[in-house]
């Protein structure tokens, strides 16, 4: 092309001259095509995530038309503030307090305050003589030991009691930026069209509001069959404590099953055997553990699993433990082979360092091996983990709870967790489901990130170390 | 005779008794025994023999040296004399091997001790990913070194001194033992080895790494180390060997029906003559280039 000297004359089985030009383009033409189909493979996988992500926030926030009871603007009011400057938020936990007592029946004051009290040295809606009676009585309500309820929890109440929004339609997030007026006409449309479709109210009372369905409310409030009020507390406490026991679990067997295999084991039959079966299980579908857990963990150890033993009362072993060591069983051929992995990279001269100065074999492992071995386990096992955070099949064979509104408070708790959640959302005919079921895969997506971003700050802090 | 495969088998040792044992029996050399001798060692790597019969007796506080051409079993040999040929699962070593006396691959005797006594260098510099100071301390440590921080210290800088390579430093000893160059890496390496105390030092190839300046280095540094150790050396170069070592001993290839190439000794004798006047015509043959 533009080299001017002439190819050794010699050479007769290879191209020149423009034969040699059009070889030349020829390798360069196929090396572009290829490139071009990996890159548009890039950009599938880029697209299916952008999808992905907008429909799930496309679903979380939005327009929705609200009928309250009360407006929060006139309960403001009724306490003689200015709506326009002070919001239902602003206000003191006496008078939310006080707003609650003005708009409830006594019983249900009651049964709330027995759920949990409001102040911690007086009662509002018991009378004290009754309050001693129940908590000295053979079962005590919860609210005799629990921490008195924060702000946010008595500003829950009333929304909930008080308030009672209704969202009776909801929009999604970008027709909701470009074409707002498009949902009001619909809603009146409906209102004009099909009175019977909302019976109780009228097209005056709708409120058109903005509504992040993804909310720190949303995160903090416990689940309830009312779309408006529900929240994913319980599910993400869940979830939390099934990561904590499968971590707790299957890490160190795991990583312990991984050093046995690479640094101590002689490779004969009997290792290469269970080598293929570890290979195998990481294969194995996660309903399949299911089953395992709901036979082994559930019924087999059924008095360690519903605490039992422990002393703790549960009418059987569907819980967070039982499911955190099924959970943990899934990931461990995971957390084995990327441990191994791992250590397979350590380069074999500082083993032999470490041999040749008369440390013993464990030692050698313990103090040059392991260090160098662990950015690598450390990212396998948060992979795994994620997986595990997000499984459901098994969880719903072992029982997880799909409704239930109390935290788990240890490992022997009824529980359910976010990928049940947003399952028995999904579920569900109402429409404002859909939108929890969406924020609630954001949560969850979140929740993952973080974990994520955890193990590579610890698994850059170990890598820096030298 | 025996080979040590499984891990090491007992604790309690009988040292004393198992030292009278093994000298009356196995002592046939006329000389004055040495540090290390061999007798009639056989390698195997699996049903592979790597090493035909070997029989070497190497002098206290000198360098001898292993040469041969590429597959004779020179590393092979060196690695055996202080059992890091057990790590390789398939490796098997036949006949005697003596450390003052006492048959490294008798019965009773734990490799991983054999390895503190006789410590080792390898060919490409290998320092652990830690400061150079922790590099130093970590074998004294596992070994169960009982000082006090300043024992501890000085314990780094006599080894860094005995290397050569305290004055270049001593002002970055908490850093990376990684961010040296390569012969410093080697001579930390070196370091490292002596820092345990042993009493033979074997180098696998030391310099094969390394450029001509640091290769000479290490050389003046062996010749140095000589007066406390005893040192053992495999390398390719001839040059190299006719300038530290004081004995070197020549392996061949042989091959054999099956075609399998076996290493086997040639000869060992005091490096001048080896290299003046040697006693085989193979040796002769190498030495000259004339290989083949």
């Amino acid at each position: 092309m533009s080299i001017e000297a002439p190819l050794r004359p010699t050479e007769e089985f290879y191209p020149s001259g423009d034969e040699y030009d059009k070889f030349l383009s020829r390798r360069k033409r196929r090396g572009r095509i290829v490139q071009m189909i990996f890159l548009l493979a890039l950009a599938t996988a880029v697209l299916a995530l952008i999808t992905l992500l907008y429909t799930i926030i496309n679903d979380s926030f939005g327009l929705t038309a609200v009928v309250n009871e009360t407006e929060p603007e006139e309960v403001v009011a009724s306490l003689g503030y200015d709506p326009a400057e002070v919001a239902i938020e602003d206000l003191s936990f006496d008078e939310l307090v006080g707003v609650l007592q003005g708009a409830i029946s006594n019983n249900v004051g009651r049964r709330l305050e027995r759920e949990q009290r409001f102040y911690e040295d007086r009662l509002v809606f018991e009378t004290e003589s009754v309050w001693a009676e129940i908590c000295s009585s053979g079962e005590p309500p919860a609210g005799c030991d629990a921490a008195p309820r924060s702000q946010a929890s008595v500003l829950q109440l009333v929304y909930e009691r008080v308030v009672v929004p209704d969202v009776i339609a909801s929009y999604e997030l970008v027709p909701s930026l470009f074409a707002p007026e498009a949902f009001e006409e619909e809603i009146e449309e409906i209102f004009i069209t099909s009175p019977d479709r909302f019976p109780d109210y009228t097209f005056d009372q709708v409120q058109f509001e903005w509504r992040a369905w993804l909310s720190w409310t949303f995160v903090t409030a416990p689940a309830n069959s009312k779309p408006e009020i529900a929240g994913i507390r319980t599910a993400i406490l869940g979830s939390m404590w099934l990561v904590a026991i499968t971590i707790s679990f299957a890490v160190p067997v795991g990583v312990g099953a991984a050093v046995y295999l690479e640094e101590f084991a002689r490779p004969n039959r009997f290792n290469s055997f269970i080598q293929t079966n570890i290979n195998n299980l990481a294969g194995v579908p996660s309903i399949i553990y299911g089953m395992l857990g709901l036979a082994v963990f559930v019924r087999i150890f059924e008095p360690f699993t519903s605490g039992a033993i422990f002393g703790i009362e549960n009418d059987n072993g569907r819980t967070v433990v039982a499911a955190g060591l099924t959970l943990g069983l899934l990931t461990l051929p995971v957390v084995i082979i990327s441990s191994q992995e791992a250590l397979k990279a350590v380069p074999n001269s500082l083993r032999q360092a470490g041999m040749g100065l008369g440390a013993t074999r464990w030692q050698t492992v313990r103090s040059q091996v392991l260090p160098v071995a662990l950015p690598g386990i450390l990212t396998g096992t948060i992979l795994a983990v994620a997986r595990a955070i997000g499984e459901t099949a098994p969880l719903i064979l072992v029982g997880a709870a799909s409704f239930i509104t109390s935290d788990p408070t240890g490992p022997f708790s009824k529980f359910t967790a976010l990928p049940i959640q947003i399952f028995q959302w999904t579920s569900l005919p109402q429409e404002e489901f859909r939108n929890l079921a969406a924020a609630a895969s954001l949560a969850l997506l979140i929740l993952l990130l973080v974990l994520n971003a955890g193990a590579v700050i610890l698994r850059n802090k170990y890598s820096r170390r030298i | 005779m025996t080979h040590e495969t499984q891990a090491p088998v007992t604790k309690q040792e009988e040292p004393a008794t198992k030292v009278d044992e093994t000298t009356a029996e196995g002592m046939p050399a006329p000389e004055a025994p040495g540090v290390i001798q061999t007798v009639g060692m056989d390698i195997y790597y699996g049903d592979f023999k790597a090493v035909h019969d070997v029989s070497l007796n190497f002098a206290f506080n000198e360098i001898s040296a292993l040469i041969g051409p590429s597959g004779c079993g020179k590393s092979t040999v060196l690695r055996s004399l202080n059992r890091m040929n057990d790590l390789i699962p398939t490796a098997r070593t036949d006949g005697e091997v003596f450390y003052h006396g006492e048959n490294i691959y008798g019965e009773g005797v734990d490799a991983v001790e054999v390895r503190r006594r006789i410590g080792m260098v390898f060919q490409k510099p290998n320092p652990f990913p830690k400061t150079i100071y922790q590099n130093i301390l970590w074998g004294a440590k596992i070994n169960g070194f009982k000082g006090s921080k300043s024992d501890a210290d000085a314990l780094v800088q006599d080894a860094l001194e005995q290397a050569a390579l305290w004055e270049e430093v001593k002002d970055k000893v908490n850093e990376s033992g990684l961010s040296l160059s390569g012969g410093q890496q080697q001579r930390l390496c070196i370091a490292r080895a002596i820092a345990t105390k042993p009493d033979v030092v074997l180098m696998d190839e030391p310099c094969s790494a390394l450029d001509p300046i640091a290769t000479l280095r290490i050389e003046e540094l062996m010749l140095q180390l000589k007066e406390n150790y005893s040192i053992i050396i495999v390398t390719h170069n001839m040059q190299q060997a006719a300038r530290v070592s004081d004995k070197t001993a020549f392996f061949n290839v042989e091959l054999n029906t099956k075609g399998q190439r076996t290493g086997e000794l040639v000869e060992f004798s005091p490096t001048e003559k080896l290299f003046t006047s040697p006693d085989r015509k193979e040796t002769e043959d190498y030495i000259t280039g004339r290989f083949g």
